[in-house]
């Protein structure tokens, strides 16, 4: 009688089969419209730093070395793959590849680093005025722009209301201490 | 490096805590999710356990919240060496949306030392069990720093001082 019952349970076992993937050892790629790891495009990135000014999580940051290069840092460590830069890319620069498998024991193998050689206007020295006005146009920084690339912090602030001082301050920005250590 | 310390330390089973720091839940349904026999992560020998105290590994998802600070900490301390801390998703990595808000206080490396990041917003199950077999070293690690620039800038002062020093050969020659 048990053995009936038994020999019952395991053609039960039997008829779905084997469904656990066998992943680590065989790939299995993501499905359509993942959003994966953003990558840029440097041939196509005009800088124009829009998205920079549209991360929820502020993971890229911008940094002007000097008149003609601009450097563009993603920090990939607390990037929630939402997509908004690819949307807000003029130049559609940026694209959400399917790469997911992106663990690492060294925070810095997920960063990606762009320098960018920029334009300079005759008359004015960085920016073009545009005819139109969108969202991208009205972007909120003009000027220079000098996140902290060493704190991985973002700094909310141009040369517009820039002093010299502040800009001494911004090379050893840290994040103010938390309380409840 | 680590992997191989990994390997040595760990030939075993692998016995994981869940560490819930102030997460959504969405990390930690992807780590339920691994445990399922879609996905069965048994077959590393990887066992969810409800206490610190039998774990070796922690798998801390959430950034870390003032209120859980100190209790992240009493649950790394409560854990038998040698331990390893897996950060899932990426407000464990960085902080994720929240890495300066007034009552985080920006990722689990602040609280406890992450050894190993998975980042994702949730991950998806394949990442985190591809975290895992990393630190077993059953796969090799694909994410590496990419630097891409648009043009040499400004001109290459290795060639320029070359075609200097060139120069210089001339001079000296004609000094002589």
């Amino acid at each position: 009688m048990w053995l009936a019952s038994k020999i019952k349970q395991v053609l039960m076992v039997m008829k779905p089969g084997v469904v656990t993937l066998k992943y680590p050892f065989e790939p299995r790629p993501a499905p359509e419209n993942f959003r994966g790891a953003p990558h840029w495009d440097h041939t196509k990135c005009i800088g124009c730093a829009g998205c920079a000014e549209h991360c929820p999580a502020r993971t890229i940051m911008v940094r002007d070395l000097c008149q003609e290069i601009r450097v563009l840092l993603y920090d990939g460590s607390r990037c929630t793959y939402c997509g908004r830069c690819a949307e807000v890319c003029p130049e559609k620069a940026i694209v959400m590849t399917p790469r997911f498998e992106q663990a690492t024991d060294d925070r810095n193998d997920i960063t990606e680093n762009l320098e960018l050689f920029m334009l300079t206007c005759q008359r004015c020295g960085r920016c073009y005025d545009m005819e139109t006005t969108s969202a991208i146009d009205k972007l909120g920084l003009t000027g220079y722009r000098y996140d902290s690339l060493e704190a991985r912090t973002v700094i909310r602030k141009a040369t517009d209301s820039f002093r010299p001082k502040e800009l001494e301050a911004t090379e050893r920005y840290e994040r103010p201490g938390k309380t409840g250590d | 490096m680590l992997a191989k310390i990994a390997k040595k330390c760990f030939p075993r089973s692998l016995w994981v805590y869940h560490c819930n720091s102030g997460a959504c839940n969405g990390c930690d349904i992807e780590i339920l999710n691994i445990l399922t026999p879609y996905y069965d992560v048994e077959r590393f020998g990887i066992k969810l356990v409800g206490s610190p105290r039998h774990a070796d590994v922690m798998l801390l998802s959430g950034a870390v919240t003032r209120p859980t600070l100190p209790l992240v900490k009493r649950a790394f301390a409560a854990m038998p060496g040698p331990k390893l801390v897996f950060g899932i998703g990426s407000c464990a990595v960085g902080g994720g949306c929240w890495f300066d808000t007034y009552n985080v206080t920006g990722g689990g490396a602040t609280a406890v030392p992450v050894n190993y990041y998975v980042p994702g917003c949730p991950p998806r199950p394949e990442a985190i069990i591809y975290g895992v077999a990393l630190a077993l070293g059953l796969v090799d690690k694909k994410a590496a720093p990419v630097e891409l620039k648009q043009v040499e800038f400004p001109i290459d002062v290795y060639e320029r001082n070359k075609a200097w020093e060139e120069r210089n050969v001339i001079y000296e020659v004609l000094n002589k």
